[in-house]
C-alpha cells in the first residue's frame, strides 16, 4: 500500500500531462463542431510540448544561459549540473512555431468548409453531403 | 461516437498512466535525458560559438538544418493559407458605400454613379462604424514601441531570452495591432500584399543563402565558421554573426507569415473588411 | 521552484481546458483558449524554459488567439454544442 502511495506522489504531475493529453484527444474525436475540434487539437499539442519540457528540468538548476558571459579569452569552468536541460527547450521552439503554422491552415479549412455548406457541425454537414 | 471516443481515451490514458511509473523521477539531475549529449552542448557552447544563451546557440547553428526547414513549413502555412482563401472576383457589389471623413456621413452610391476622387471620401464595405478614438489614438502610440521592442528581442537573442521567432512574431502582432485598431486597408497601405510575400520568401532565403555561401567557402552547409573570411574575424566570433544573420532571416519569414494569414483569415479572402 | 504554485497553476490549466471545451459561444471558447495558453507559459516560466514561455507567450496568447477570433468572425457564432 507504502508503495502505490510513494509511487502516486513522484508521479503526479506526470498524470496531470497524460489528463491534459486525453482532454484534448477526446475533443478531437467526440465534439461535433470543427472550431472546437481545433482548440482540442491546439491543447493535446501544448499538453505534449509541457511534457517535454518538464522532462528537462532539474532540482536547484538555473535557466539556461551562461551567467558569466564571456570575458576575454579566459573562460570559467561551466559545470552541467547548475543548468537545466536546453535540448527539450530547443526542439518545443520549432514545435509551437509549426503548431501556430498548423492552425491557421486549419482555420482557413474551416472558412472553407462554412462557405460551402453554412454551417460547421459536423452532423449537419455530413446529412448535406449524403443528400446530394 | 461519444462512447467511442470515451473508450478510447481511457484505453489510451490508462495505458500511459501504466507506463509512466517506469519514468524517472520529476527533476533528477542523472536522468537518461539529461546525461548524453546535453552536457556537451552546455559546458563547450561558450568556447566554440561565444554565444551565452545556450538555447539560441543549439537552435541556430548544432541543430540549424531543423530550423531551416521550420522556416520552409511556416512559409508554406502562409502559402497554403493564401491558395485556399484567397478570391479575386473583381465583380462590383449593387451598392457602393462612401464615407465623408470630417463628418461622418455615410453615402450610398448604386451602380452607374461616380464620386469625384478626393481625399474627403473613403470606401467602406456594409454598414460599418469606425473605431473608438481613444483606441486609435492609444494603438498609433504603441505600435512604434512594440516594433522597436520587437528589434531589441531579434538584436538580444545572445544573451537574453528571445531571438529570431519571438522577434518575428512580435513584429507581426504590431501590424494586426495596426489593422485591428483602424482598418485593413489602412494595413495594406503600410506593408501591400505583393511586398509580404516576397518578404515571406526573402526570410527562407537569407537562412539557405548563409549556408550555401558556408559550402561555397569551402566547408559544410551550415557551417558558419567559413564566414571567418568573409567577415575578417576569427572564427568563434564568425559563428555568432552567423547565428544572428540566420536569426534575422528567421524574424522576417516569421513576421510576414504571421501578417499573411491573419490579412487571408479575417477578410475571408476578399480584403475588403477585416475584423 | 516552489511546489504549491505549480499544483495550483495545473489544477488550473485542466479546469480551464475543459471549459474551453464546455461553452457555447465560440467566441468564449477563442478567449478561454488564450487564457489557457497564458497559463501555460507560466507554468514553463517556472520550470525554467524562459525561451519556451517567452514563445509561447507571443504565438499563444497573441497570434493564435487573434486567428480564432478572426476566424468565428467570418464564420458562426453559436453552436449547438
Amino acid at each position: 500500500m507504502a508503495d502505490i502511495v510513494s509511487t502516486v506522489v513522484a508521479n503526479y504531475n506526470y498524470w496531470i500531462y497524460i489528463t491534459l493529453m486525453m482532454i484534448g484527444l477526446y475533443a478531437i474525436i467526440a465534439k461535433n463542431n470543427l472550431v472546437k475540434k481545433i482548440v482540442g487539437m491546439n491543447i493535446f499539442q501544448t499538453a505534449i510540448i509541457l511534457f517535454y519540457v518538464s522532462i528537462g528540468a532539474k532540482k536547484g538548476a538555473t535557466i539556461p544561459i551562461l551567467e558569466h558571459g564571456h570575458n576575454g579569452h579566459g573562460y570559467n569552468v561551466v559545470h552541467a549540473i547548475d543548468y537545466v536541460n536546453p535540448l527539450p527547450h530547443v526542439l518545443m521552439l520549432t514545435a509551437i512555431v509549426v503548431g501556430v503554422a498548423t492552425l491557421g491552415v486549419a482555420l482557413a479549412l474551416a472558412i472553407r468548409v462554412y462557405n460551402r455548406y453554412n454551417t460547421l457541425e459536423e452532423d449537419e454537414i455530413l446529412a448535406q453531403i449524403r443528400e446530394e | 461516437m461519444k462512447i467511442t471516443g470515451l473508450i478510447i481515451v481511457i484505453l489510451v490514458g490508462g495505458l500511459l498512466i501504466y507506463a509512466a511509473a517506469d519514468f524517472p523521477a520529476w527533476s533528477d539531475p542523472a536522468s537518461p535525458a539529461s546525461t548524453y549529449l546535453s552536457p556537451h552542448f552546455i559546458e563547450k557552447t561558450i568556447e566554440e560559438t561565444s554565444v551565452p544563451n545556450i538555447v539560441t546557440a543549439v537552435l541556430a547553428d548544432y541543430r540549424g538544418f531543423d530550423t531551416m526547414f521550420e522556416t520552409t513549413v511556416i512559409f508554406s502555412a502562409g502559402v497554403a493559407v493564401f491558395v485556399l482563401l484567397r478570391t479575386f472576383r473583381r465583380k462590383e457589389p449593387e451598392i457602393r458605400h462612401y464615407r465623408h471623413v470630417l463628418t461622418g456621413v455615410t453615402i450610398r452610391v448604386k451602380k452607374g454613379g461616380k464620386i469625384p476622387p478626393s481625399d474627403d471620401f473613403e470606401r467602406i464595405d456594409g454598414l460599418w462604424t469606425p473605431p473608438d478614438l481613444i483606441i486609435k489614438t492609444v494603438c498609433r502610440f504603441l505600435i512604434p514601441f512594440i516594433q522597436l521592442f520587437a528589434l531589441y528581442v531579434i538584436a538580444h537573442g545572445h544573451h537574453s531570452p528571445g531571438g529570431g521567432f519571438q522577434g518575428g512574431v512580435i513584429l507581426g502582432a504590431s501590424i494586426i495591432l495596426l489593422a485591428i485598431s483602424q482598418d485593413l486597408r489602412t494595413a495594406l497601405k503600410r506593408i501591400a500584399e505583393k511586398l509580404d510575400a516576397v518578404l515571406c520568401a526573402v526570410g527562407v532565403l537569407i537562412y539557405a543563402g548563409t549556408g550555401a555561401l558556408c559550402l561555397l567557402l569551402g566547408l559544410n552547409f551550415l557551417d558558419y565558421g567559413a564566414l571567418a573570411s568573409v567577415l575578417h574575424v576569427d572564427p568563434i566570433t564568425a559563428r555568432s554573426h552567423g547565428i544572428l544573420i540566420v536569426e534575422i532571416g528567421v524574424g522576417i519569414a516569421v513576421m510576414a507569415t504571421i501578417i499573411w494569414i491573419y490579412n487571408n483569415l479575417s477578410s475571408g479572402g476578399k480584403y475588403n473588411q477585416g475584423l | 521552484m516552489l511546489w504549491p504554485i505549480d499544483l495550483a497553476i495545473l489544477t488550473l490549466v485542466v479546469i480551464v481546458a475543459i471549459g474551453a471545451l464546455m461553452v457555447k459561444d465560440l467566441l468564449g471558447a477563442a478567449i478561454l483558449f488564450g487564457a489557457y495558453s497564458f497559463m501555460m507559459c507560466l507554468l514553463w516560466t517556472i520550470m525554467g524554459a524562459v525561451d519556451v514561455a517567452f514563445t509561447e507567450a507571443a504565438v499563444g496568447a497573441g497570434a493564435s488567439t487573434v486567428f480564432f477570433v478572426g476566424a468565428v468572425f467570418r464564420t458562426s457564432r453559436r453552436t449547438k454544442d
